[in-house]
């Protein structure tokens, strides 16, 4: 049986490779988001120009505005939000389920959050402590609702979470309601009852009023920077040196071989959503705090966004960093393009959406050209050990 | 008598392999004839080289006395051909007219002509004597009629020349005699068949004409009346076996592993593991021969626990194990080898040290408490790597970037480090050049020494006599014959592998 | 029940309908409420659908061909826009022109995304979701902000498309000449049950907006073009087995961008829809709702089928119309018990099959309905809001196996993997 077949001599690795391969990871990981910031760019300032704004002068008004330490702040402020929710979303990614619920469940976990730190007053540590904890129960739980109907009714996790954020928005309507402070019912919009000093996270302008200069304006930085942080060490350390981590990314990366390895799907696919409401529930913090309540005007579509962001930031930790710094960005670019009377701000969402669509289309380009390259490298070692 | 197909000469390589060596084959017009041979002896290639889905790298083809040259199925189809696949190509969510004309449905402005369609249909059934109800849903029909459904697909297209590509394999007993009978009409009604097949039985029954194949070669072409099962099954297994191995037995008295009664259902209910008992002892190695597809793969599952046990228990060193999941089962030393290393035994896109953690991330020196040991993970990696002669630049390089061969070792290495108590190595040397292959069953052999059991699938025959103490035949679920190694015959382990000896 | 299954289709349909009415026509009675089966509340509840439906059918097209289709919503913004545009320049027929053009030019984005690039088709629809609402509001600014009555937010007041009366039912126009109103004259009569089922059906036939004509001819014209025609079956193919399609010579790419720009075309017209003078009157920024998610509520619901679709969508506006026209919160208050009926009805069918897990949960969450009515006196119109969805996944979870989702939606098609 063996005779017709001839023997394989010893394939030996060519030195270079090694580096080789690196260096052109390196390259193709930064190909796609480059190449798709720069066609954004691209078709940005096309649509300015039809506009009938002055694109050069867009972007100089822009950089201009960034360059001021109140802008940063203001930039770093958004951009902590959008972190929190690129890193909820990552984890679902991580095993190949999307959270589209986010956007219902950081609202959710805010309100409540929001209700019952109005409602007590402790020392200002376990006030703090009290109101993250109801946001991550409430967030996890109500992501967990929809883990449960994928995990024990195979329903599908998007049509799940997207209802569930439906139900969301309507829940909130009414215990936006029944939830209002004291003392104005004549102002319906005012939201639920403030939350003591005790409660508000303090905020971190001396970091950069102590490195460079008082802040002008009312803008703070914002101390739930500390928890942005702390989110995106816990999710590097969680994904990276933990087992469940392992358990989760190999459930992701090949669910068959994660499962004959020992990973219980159902088990880990529940985890997974109810980790990722919970930091999704962290995502309203911000803006609670900021505020001090929860009014029918809370911000809307850090969920959304947030899955851009992750799909931007590839789920890596300080991907998902850098895509919501760049979104954050942009949005503070829209306010003095709006002031200067530039260019309307809505270029800025535009431009979010082609930035998504092209880096996405273009991580898939890249893929497939690895992969071609790979086989024919593949294939071109096998035969020049066969000839 | 016109030969309806003629092939001379055919040559087709793959990198590593010759798929076809000078195939030659002559199917007569009007006559059923069969192609024999075991996996890998280059049957499926040859009928996609003779459909137009690949071509010949040497060698000519001959439709009806004319020399043909096919760039892809359409142009089989033109010339009369038509395949049936072996995985059907139906979408159960539309009804069997549906799917039969779609490509060519007759229509008037756009709209389809249903009753076109229909009276054709039923005259195309009709013609062949193959009955099918035109508005039935495809999912709702069993097995035998959906293949009817296929093969009315290439009648209503004119094809007078067909191509069935193990037709049984899916079929019970009383859909192979529908089957059969249909053919023998077709036949009757001048069409051409040619059938790949590996159950001898059948083929003796229904064939006019055999060729079988071993290795990429025509080995012999006969008539059914001048062989017997035993004859074909020694043409198609070759007539030398490799001598046993293992010298020294190192079979102990302890049962590693116990598979009673085992029986596993598949989604139509239908038993593909069925009621089968074996034992594997500490420092004993277990063959299972059999043809793909007979249970082998789900026997598999059910033992390390992603496929439900309907009836049955296993116990692996005393515990109970039926009903465990898969990491009780991994942790408690089973360690497995995967038939397929990319579908189910590599996360491709991870690198090396993470890949040799799967299946072993919840223990040492992998895990520990909640935490996963990076540097022990990589030092264990470094040391898989040198004891099982992993050619790479490093281990940081992701699975994928290796070769097949080295792949295999990784898993194969990543296994026996865990000094599991039972391995399950499914086609342990598939597709693996003969250096790493050789490699490997040192590996196992000083493994087996240790006292490891290992339960031993393979389709390599070198493989299952060489390393093998005893080897268990598997056939439609069943085990129907053990056979020593050291002296069983090629005419005897054929005919168990092939269902001759019923 | 079993004498119903043997009937054909469209008159089981009927007569579910007609039984429905009833139902409810007894509920109206027992709960003392009066504005569930009038006729108006019938029309308005053909208005609420439609929107609802067409951006339902629009998601069927699509998922038919094996492309999920979550940005429906964003092509419906974009339809309504482009639509409000054509009207204000060139009439309420040109208006929807350009609508359906604008849904479909946001389905061609989709459509390049995912069926020519295979990214994965739940993230296309999000940049959908996310760039659509930005294009029209930065149009609007441009555009709308210079018109009179227009605003940043906002277009002028949308002239309609005329309206229709079918004749001898309601007592519409034939060539002139004006026909009897059949049902006109029961209702005048005020039979005791009978009535309502008139009342109902006076109520889908009289002053209809020419739109709300079309949305729903639509229907049948659907259906057979995807069941009748050779395009609808190799789109079905796209979705069930391309594989197989394409083993047979279709052109599997060409047949899933048709879809996927027909999905778009649909929604624009559901956009269209909502900003004429049946529902909005004019374009407004917001005014969605949702219509998008609730219109794939539909789809699932309606089982994947055209029919089913507009089923499904009656099912979502019927609640709708009655919140925003039920003054004292009676109407809307009685919905609870029909709801707690229905639960029961599926826990006690759940109990005969044995599946006691499933009796119980429905049995649970009927009961919850029921004492939430027997607690309160009026519902708010929040619960009207979230309806749809809980309804959703209420069927997903209690009837999952008797949905029929094309095999291959959410996949990534590529030519020769098989």
């Amino acid at each position: 049986m063996t005779g017709l077949m001839d023997p394989l001599p010893k394939m030996t690795p060519s030195p270079s490779t090694a580096a080789d391969s690196t260096q052109r990871r390196l390259l193709m990981a930064l190909a796609a988001p480059v190449g798709a910031i720069t066609f954004s760019f691209i078709a940005a300032t096309i649509m300015l120009f039809i506009a009938g704004s002055n694109p050069f002068e867009a972007y100089g008004d822009m950089l201009g505005h960034a360059s001021k330490l109140e802008t940063q702040v203001s930039m770093i402020n958004r951009a902590t939000p959008l972190y929190i929710s690129g890193v909820a979303a990552a984890i679902g990614f991580k095993m190949n389920l999307f959270n589209i619920g986010v956007e219902g469940q950081y609202r959710m976990a805010a309100i409540f959050a929001a209700y019952v730190g109005g409602a007590v007053a402790l020392p200002g540590v376990f006030h703090i402590g009290l109101i993250i904890v109801v946001a991550m129960l409430v967030g996890a739980a109500w992501a967990g609702l929809a883990g449960v109907l994928y995990t024990h009714r195979g329903i599908n996790e998007v049509i799940a979470t997207i209802m569930l954020n439906g139900v969301a928005l309507g829940v909130i309507a009414w215990l936006v309601r029944s939830w209002q402070a004291e003392g104005n019912i004549a102002q319906v919009g005012v939201g639920t009852e403030r939350i003591e000093s005790s409660g508000i996270i303090p905020n971190l302008s001396w970091i950069p009023e102590t490195l460079f200069r008082d802040l002008t304006g009312t803008g703070e930085l914002t101390g739930v920077l500390i928890i942005a942080i702390a989110v995106g060490v816990i999710y590097h350390v969680l994904l990276n040196r933990t087992i469940f981590g392992f358990e989760l990314r190999a459930s992701g990366l090949n669910p068959r071989a994660a499962r004959a390895g020992g990973v219980p799907p159902r088990r880990m696919a529940l985890t997974a959503m109810l980790l990722s409401g919970g930091i999704g529930g962290l995502v309203g913090i911000a803006e609670i705090m900021d505020k001090g309540r929860y009014n029918p005007n809370f911000v809307g579509g850090l969920g959304f966004n947030g899955i851009g962001i992750a799909l931007l930031g590839r789920n890596h930790p300080a991907g998902i960093a850098v895509g919501a710094l760049l979104w954050a960005f942009l949005e503070a670019s829209s306010d003095i393009l709006q002031n200067q009377g530039t260019a309307p701000k809505e270029i800025i969402d535009i431009m979010r959406g082609v930035i998504l669509l092209t880096v996405v289309i273009g991580y898939e380009v890249v893929s497939r050209i690895r992969k071609r390259d790979e086989a024919a490298r593949a294939a071109a070692r096998l035969t020049e050990s066969t000839s | 008598m016109a030969l309806a197909i003629e092939l001379k000469g055919i040559t087709k390589r793959f990198p590593g392999v010759v798929a076809n060596d000078d195939v030659n084959l002559a199917v007569e017009t009007g006559e059923i004839h069969a192609v024999c041979g075991e996996n890998g002896a280059g049957k499926s290639t040859l009928m996609k080289i003779l459909y137009g889905m690949q071509g010949p790298d040497e060698g000519t083809m001959h439709v009806d006395g004319k020399t043909m040259t096919f760039t892809s199925p359409a142009d089989a189809i033109a010339a009369g051909i038509g395949m049936v696949h072996q995985h059907f190509m139906l979408a159960g969510n539309l009804s069997v007219l549906e799917n039969v004309i779609l490509g060519s449905e007759p229509t008037r402005s756009g709209v389809i002509d249903q009753t076109t369609a229909r009276a054709h249909l039923i005259e195309v059934g009709a013609a062949y004597g193959l009955e099918v109800d035109p508005d039935e849903f495809v999912e709702n029909l069993e097995v035998g009629e959906r293949q009817r459904v296929e093969i009315i697909k290439v009648l209503y297209r004119g094809a007078k020349i067909l191509i069935l590509d193990e037709p049984t394999a899916v079929l019970v007993p009383h859909e192979v005699d529908e089957l059969f009978r249909n053919m023998r009409e077709l036949k009757a009604d001048g069409a051409t068949i040619l059938f790949i097949d590996h159950k001898l039985e059948e083929v003796l029954e229904i064939a006019d004409t055999i060729t079988v194949l071993r290795h990429g070669q025509t080995v012999a072409t006969v008539k059914p009346a001048e062989v017997t099962t035993g004859d074909l099954a020694e043409l198609m297994v070759g007539s030398q076996l490799p001598t046993s191995q293992t010298s020294k037995s190192t079979v102990t008295n302890d049962v590693a592993l116990r598979v009673e009664n085992l029986t596993v259902l598949d989604d139509d209910n239908r038993p593909v593991v069925d009621s089968v008992n074996l034992q594997i002892h500490r420092g004993e190695i277990v063959g299972i021969a059999g043809v793909e597809g007979n249970g082998q793969t789900e026997l598999v599952e059910a033992i390390i626990g992603t496929a439900r046990a309907s009836i049955g228990s296993i116990t692996l060193c005393g515990d109970d194990i039926t009903h465990q999941s898969v990491r009780h089962r991994r942790s408690g030393g089973i360690g497995l080898v995967p038939q397929d290393r990319h579908e189910e035994g590599l996360l491709l896109e991870a690198p090396l040290w993470e890949n040799a953690a799967l299946g072993h991330q919840m223990k040492m020196p992998f895990g520990r408490g909640v935490w996963f040991d990076r540097p022990g993970a990589r030092d264990q990696t470094e040391m898989i790597r040198s004891k099982f002669d992993i050619r790479s630049p490093d281990i940081e390089v992701s699975a994928q970037t290796l070769s097949g061969g080295n792949q295999q070792k990784l898993i194969i290495g990543r296994e026996l480090s865990a000094e599991p108590d039972v391995l399950i190595a499914a086609h342990p040397t598939r597709g693996i050049d003969v250096g790493a292959q050789a490699a490997v069953w040192e590996h196992i052999r000083t493994a087996r020494a240790d006292g490891m059991g290992t339960l031993l699938i393979s389709a390599d025959l070198d493989e299952l006599i060489g390393l093998s103490d005893t080897i268990l035949v598997m056939y439609k679920g069943k085990l129907v014959a053990t056979v020593d190694p050291a002296s069983v015959t090629p005419r005897e382990l054929g005919s168990y592998m092939t269902g001759a000896a019923q | 029940m079993k004498a119903l299954d043997r009937l054909p289709t469209s008159l089981r349909w009927m007569a579910l309908t007609a039984i429905g009415v009833l139902a409810l026509a007894v509920i109206e009675i027992i709960t003392d409420s009066n504005g569930l089966t009038t006729g108006s509340q019938a029309g308005a509840t053909l208005r609420w659908a439609a929107p609802i439906m067409l951006a339902g059918l629009g998601g069927l097209f699509a998922e038919r061909a094996g492309v999920v289709n979550i940005g429906l919503d964003g092509m419906m913004i974009l339809g309504m826009w482009f639509g409000a545009w054509g009207t204000i320049n060139y009439g309420p027929w040109a208006g929807l022109a350009f609508g359906i053009l604008g849904g479909a030019l946001g389905a061609l984005v989709h459509a390049i995304a995912t069926v020519s690039f295979g990214v994965d088709q739940i993230i296309s629809g999000v940049a959908i979701l996310i760039a659509a609402p930005a294009v029209t509001r930065y149009l609007s600014i441009e555009i709308f902000a210079d018109y009179d009555g227009g605003a940043i937010t906002q277009s002028p007041r949308l002239e309609s498309a005329g309206k229709f009366t079918f004749p001898f039912f309601a007592g519409g126009d034939l060539f002139g000449w004006k026909s009897p109103d059949m049902l006109g004259w029961f209702n005048a009569k005020d039979y005791p049950i009978v009535s309502d089922l008139t009342e109902v059906a006076r109520g889908i036939t009289f002053n209809l907006s020419m739109f709300t004509v079309v949305a729903y001819a639509l229907i049948p014209v659907i259906a057979f073009v995807l069941w009748r025609t050779r395009f609808g079956l190799r789109v079905r193919i796209c979705g069930e087995n391309p594989a197989a399609g394409e083993s047979q010579g279709i052109n599997i790419y060409a047949y899933k961008y048709a879809a996927v720009l027909l999905s778009g075309a649909l929604a624009g017209f559901g956009g269209v829809f909502i900003a004429s003078p049946e529902l909005g009157g004019i374009y407004q920024e917001g005014s969605t709702n949702s219509a998008g998610f609730i219109g794939l509520s539909a789809l699932i619901v309606g089982n994947w089928r055209p029919a089913g679709v507009m089923a499904g969508a009656l099912l979502f506006g019927y609640p709708r119309a009655l919140g925003l026209r039920d003054l004292d919160g009676g109407s809307t208050h009685a919905l609870l018990l029909v709801a707690a009926l229905v639960l029961f009805a599926v826990a006690v069918g759940n109990f005969r099959k044995r599946n006691y897990t499933d009796t119980v949960l429905a049995g649970a969450i009927g009961g919850a309905s029921l004492l939430w009515f027997l607690i309160s006196d009026t519902v708010a119109d929040w619960f009207i809001g979230i309806l749809p969805f809980i309804i959703v996944l209420l069927v997903l979870t209690f009837f999952s196996q008797r949905l029929r989702m094309p095999a291959t939606a959410g996949q990534a098609y590529r030519k020769g993997e098989t």
